[in-house]
């Protein structure tokens, strides 16, 4: 008998802007200016907030701080491909995008100031509150797109999370069930280069993270996770795809954390300057920022602009979140919808003057 | 109609299935099979595959994936085959499931039912006879509990898929088949939280849930025949437990026997001693008395008679607590 082949799979590796600014003609998504200036501003932002929120926790003001620098383009790109209907899976990565999806900034302080009051999100942004364990998200994004699937809905979920999510079985988990039960999924795995301190290519012999898609069926494509129009773009069409009925999408980013993973780690145990100065070259924002000035919608002016903007916002917000004082009896009330008899005691036990 | 808990619970899934259209079955040969116990069969043919699915072999997968589920409106019903296959799956449960309405201050929340074959005593394989339920009354947010009849089984069914919060329920695999009882055609909730008593007396509160409950309802007569008036307690519900209806029954007893099939250390007999110690501590004419299985690897089927408490073993229990 002759050998045949039983599967054969590829993955395609895109990026529209280059680090440059220089854009790919035939893959140019064409977006408007003004959806053009909206990446722009929430990039900036983005990355304005960040530099606060590792400021006040060097300064005890804020509890441990994941920084997001470096990851501007995935973040504000998924969030802006997304209809009003569509659900987001969050990690703690990604906290920024509820701003996007209508939170105020000083509520998602509240979350990192160590308050459970920054995950009361509204309803109506459908958003899931975000995932410390590690891959958890992606299975609950599969149950959440099988029952807008069930319900009639027309739209999709959104997941994230990061290269050493992968080694998580939750991950293969979610993908599988989405492939199986065939629902509007797409998985947006960052690929920061680490899992704390373990580099990427110690979680997995693949030569990418995309490929392990092919084995459950469903799409795979590794993009530019820097290049904010190839993060929208790739997203919108997995999206559309998905809430069309055909069929799921992994996407990896490649990307690089360019702070530690969190407030708790010093990054430059693990990796080398040469290594950031790298990537600091391929920075997000400075490469969609020169292919905006060449298209005549940046300038020096507008800059000082945004940058005064955001930082009036993050200072807003921080006075805000600072002076909130939540109930400290709240505590009690949400382990079940109606308080037991015990647990009335217990909280009586608690704040009975002493 | 006089059906055995198998039916009892598969009636009463049909039922609410009728009622509530977001109610979805999952789990691992649920569907054209209808359960290694056929607690669902018949549910793939009536609802069809979007409300009744054969998952893919994953207690983990079904557990998560039932998370979303819940999160955005259907109200899941996994099964796990066996409760021994439900470590991996765990850390949904703690992590998410029992924290999400809080972690959210209620804006997400997920009501679900999971099905957890539960208990020993039907002389099955290794990991096939568990009864792990302390290890989800160690996580606040949970709620657990546990039908001792088919009665029972329906109408706490029945409750648990109209509840806000997420309902573990264990169904006692040793009594699938044991015994049949009269069961209402019409529905009804037993509610959750809410203890049984199911005989007054006097003398020793014998406690039990689930499985125990019908192994203990033989011990009764012949206690009371050597003199012991039992006050017999079926818990229904351990997470919330019925915390006065314990203590108001040791109180009147002075004694108190704790009957299950979980190993002894930190059993949930471990926590109802201790509330009573704590809560009814002058009124107590003996130490409460727990007669569980030992605190050994549950062995293999053929020597397995060992490990569960016996009824010998309950009925020498209850008289050296009325004697004490």
């Amino acid at each position: 008998m002759p050998i045949t082949k039983a599967f054969e799979g590829k993955i395609d590796y895109v990026q529209i802007l280059d680090k440059d600014g220089n854009i790919d003609q035939t893959l140019d998504p064409k977006l408007p200016d003004e959806l053009l200036d909206k990446l722009y501003r929430f990039m900036v932002l983005a990355r304005t907030w960040d530099k606060k929120c590792l400021a006040l926790q060097r300064t005890g003001r804020m509890y441990t701080y994941a920084p997001l620098e470096g990851q501007e383009a995935i973040i504000v790109g998924a969030a802006l491909a997304l209809n009003k209907e569509d659900w987001i899976f969050p990690t703690y990565r990604e906290s920024f995008l509820y701003h996007i999806r209508g939170a105020e900034l000083w509520k998602i302080n509240l979350g990192w100031m160590g308050m459970e009051d920054g995950l009361k999100l509204d309803k109506s942004m459908h958003c899931f509150p975000l995932a410390i364990p590690i891959a958890t998200q992606f299975p609950h994004s599969v149950g959440a797109a099988y029952a807008l699937k069930q319900k009639g809905i027309k739209a999709a979920t959104l997941s994230f999370g990061g290269d050493g999510s992968t080694s998580e079985g939750d991950f293969h988990d979610a993908l599988n069930f989405a492939g199986v039960l065939n629902t509007p999924s797409v998985f947006l795995v960052s690929n920061n280069g680490f899992a704390i301190s373990v580099p990427r290519k110690w979680q997995t012999k693949s030569e990418t993270i995309a490929q392990k898609a092919l084995a459950y069926g469903i799409k795979g494509v590794q993009i530019d996770g820097n290049d904010v129009l190839c993060v929208y773009s790739t997203i919108k069409r997995a999206l559309d795809m998905a809430r069309d009925g055909k069929g799921q999408m992994l996407i990896e980013a490649v990307t690089y954390r360019m702070g530690p993973h969190t407030t708790a780690d010093d990054p430059k145990k693990y990796r080398n300057e040469e290594e950031v100065a790298y990537w600091r070259e391929r920075d997000p924002i400075k490469r969609f920022q020169l292919y905006l000035k060449g298209r005549g919608l940046w300038s020096m002016e507008y800059e000082q602009r945004i940058l005064e903007e955001s930082s009036k916002l993050v200072e807003d917000a921080v006075a805000k979140s600072e002076a909130y004082q939540p109930d400290p009896k709240e505590i009690f009330r949400y382990v079940f919808a109606n308080m037991t008899p015990d647990l009335e005691e217990q909280m009586q036990q608690c704040f009975e003057k002493k | 109609m006089r059906i055995n808990m198998v039916e009892a619970i598969n009636s009463a899934l049909v039922q609410e299935m009728e009622r509530d259209k977001d109610i979805v079955v999952m789990g691992e040969d649920v569907g054209v099979d209808g359960g290694v116990f056929r607690v669902t069969d018949g549910l793939y043919s009536k609802f069809g595959r979007e409300r009744v699915i054969d998952t893919p072999l994953s207690e983990a997968g079904i557990i998560g994936v039932a998370t979303g589920m819940a999160a955005l409106g259907l109200r899941p019903v996994p099964e796990i085959q066996f409760q021994g296959f439900e470590y991996v799956a765990y850390h949904h449960f703690a992590q998410h499931i029992a924290r999400l309405r809080n972690r959210t201050r209620g804006s997400v929340t997920v009501p679900m039912v999971v099905r957890l074959p539960y208990s020993g005593g039907i002389k099955a394989l290794e990991h096939h006879s568990e009864s792990l339920e302390t290890i989800y009354l160690h996580v606040p947010g949970l709620k657990v509990v546990a039908p001792s009849s088919p009665s029972e089984a329906k109408g706490l069914l029945a409750a648990a898929l109209v509840d806000p919060d997420p309902v573990l329920y264990f169904e006692p695999k040793r009594l699938y088949r044991a015994f049949k009882e009269e069961v209402s055609e019409e529905r009804y909730e037993i509610p959750i939280g809410k203890a049984n008593v199911l005989k007054e007396g006097n003398d020793v509160t014998l406690i039990t849930w689930g499985a125990y409950t019908h192994v203990c309802k033989d011990v009764v007569p012949e206690a009371e025949k050597q003199g012991v008036s039992i006050e017999h307690i079926d818990l229904r519900s351990l997470s919330p437990c019925d915390w006065p209806a314990i203590l108001k029954s040791v109180q009147k007893t002075g004694r108190c026997v704790v009957v299950h099939e979980a190993v002894k250390t930190l059993g949930f007999g471990a926590e109802i001693s201790a509330r009573i110690m704590e809560k009814a501590f002058l009124s107590l004419e003996a130490p409460v008395n727990r007669i569980t299985a030992w605190d050994i690897t549950i062995p293999y089927p053929k020597m397995e008679d060992y490990y569960f408490p016996d009824k010998k073993r309950i009925l020498s229990g209850i008289l050296e607590t009325a004697r004490y």
